[in-house]
């Protein structure tokens, strides 16, 4: 018996040992290099993706009928008010034409661009999340032939959604701002103060919340409800871009810099489609 | 040979099928943003159904799926699966394929195990040392829903594990 199993093949001991050996050698590699998969990425994407789009359109097809029934009923009362908000808000458009009109043409006057070009953007649908409850990266379905590469910016609705941090042909992989590995240089909105914020696995799981710590500032200067994005010092995050709203904040022990807690302003949990901003933040090399 | 390759197709299979699963589906179905860890089940099971070799192997592929897909890098995921699955292995002397005990003892161990290593290298590491906040918020909700999924997962993969076998001893007999 022994000797049969010795003739054709090693014993699964030094199996053992050898597959251990190659994953270690294996991670030494992709971590030294920061390669990441390579063709494994292509094959896989191939392989997978396809599926994984297809068992979510069938899940979601199932929940917008769901939806499509309840809401219903929602929609028709929603109508009324809604109609009554156009005529209002037409009233307030023409107001607001004419200031526009002439606000352009002062803005002519000084030869001032707008503030904050509009990026070019590309919709993505997210098909797959991180298979633990560690961390908070997911896939979407749009990848390097669509011009997706990595560290662009991925945004939803108004706010920063995370980073591209791996392409396939066919797939990408987001880090989400909320993950436990993620860091993103801030900045107040109202005065320019910069901090770092954390995702943080423990108080978003407790109260939906993500860390900030470095935040130097004037007394009194920042209040909760205030607007945190994206600073100009990052060398990844376009400037700008929402990442939340201070829900609490208090002074280190240091009594230099503040500390505290960020809402997100985008709803994580129900992420269904994310937009990534295809413009890359250029950093001048030397 | 056919054999084999019929066994690995299968096992290849099922593996796709809970890996696709654990990523669209029961991310859905999560209960408190916990979600239940279906490659456990099939690496522990295959682990102590089929012996340590199997195991391994079952264990190191469902581990560079998750790395290609989820992983920080290469190999991280496929080296901790690789492990629960040899030691799963040891337990094959003792399963009988009627005792739902011991799977059930062997997948709760192999699911804690793997959110502690996971926890000490990702996270003690990167100096987040709240582990009783992490024990109780991740873990144990993790393991209760994966005890849960397992009672129904296990079934499914013994009446595959079984299907197989009466097949390769059907045709062993054959030669004979």
């Amino acid at each position: 018996m022994k000797r049969k199993s010795t003739k054709h093949s090693i014993p699964t001991k030094y199996s053992l040992l050898i597959l251990t050996g190659f994953c270690i050698l294996l991670m030494f590699v992709s971590f030294t290099l920061n390669l990441s998969g390579g063709p494994l990425n292509t094959i896989a994407g191939y392989v997978f993706v396809p599926m994984q789009k297809g068992i979510n359109t069938i899940g979601s097809w199932f929940v917008s009928r769901a939806d499509d029934l309840k809401s219903m009923r929602d929609v028709m009362q929603d109508n009324k008010e809604l109609q009554e908000e156009v005529d209002r808000l037409t009233q307030q458009l023409n107001t607001i034409k004419l200031e526009q009109y002439e606000l352009d043409n002062l803005r002519e006057l000084m030869e001032l661009d707008q503030k904050y070009p509009s990026y070019k953007k590309v919709a993505a649908r997210v098909i797959g999340n991180d298979g633990g409850n560690w961390f908070n990266t997911f896939l979407i379905d749009k990848g390097s032939k669509d011009g997706i590469e990595k560290d662009m910016n991925v945004i939803a609705g108004s706010g920063l959604v995370g980073i591209v941090i791996d392409t396939g042909p066919n797939y990408a992989k987001v880090r989400a701002v909320i993950d436990d590995a993620s860091n993103v240089s801030g900045m107040a909105l109202s005065t320019a103060d910069r901090c770092i914020v954390h995702g943080n696995l423990a108080t978003m799981n407790e109260k939906q919340v993500i860390e900030f710590t470095d935040l130097k500032c004037d007394e009194k200067a920042i209040e909760t409800g205030e607007q945190i994005v994206t600073s100009h010092i990052s060398d990844k995050y376009l400037e700008g871009i929402l990442i939340g709203y201070v829900s609490t904040i208090e002074r280190d022990s240091n009594n230099l810099t503040y500390s505290g807690t960020i809402t997100p302003a985008v709803d994580f949990q129900h992420l269904q489609e994310v937009l990534v901003i295809l413009d890359k933040k250029t950093v001048q090399k030397d | 040979m056919r054999l084999r390759l019929r066994r690995k197709l299968v096992v290849f299979a099922i593996i796709v099928v809970c890996f696709l699963l654990q990523s669209t589906l029961f991310q859905t179905l999560s209960f408190a943003s916990i979600s239940p860890n279906l490659l456990i089940v099939v690496v522990s099971s295959f682990g102590f159904m089929r012996g340590r070799k199997e195991g391994m192997w079952i264990g190191f592929f469902s581990g560079l799926l998750l790395d290609i897909f989820f992983g920080r890098v290469l190999g991280f995921y496929a080296l901790i699966y690789t492990c629960i699955g040899y030691v799963n292995g040891f337990f094959r002397k003792l399963f009988f394929p009627d005792d739902i005990k011991l799977p059930l003892i062997l997948i709760a161990m192999s699911d804690l195990s793997y959110n502690i290593l996971v926890y000490l290298f990702l996270f003690f590491l990167r100096g987040k040392f709240r582990l009783g906040y992490y024990l109780l918020h991740i873990m144990l909700p993790e393991l209760v829903y994966t005890i849960l999924i397992t009672i129904v997962l296990y079934f499914i993969i013994l009446k595959i594990n079984q299907k197989l076998e009466t097949i390769e001893r059907r045709s062993a007999s054959k030669f004979v």
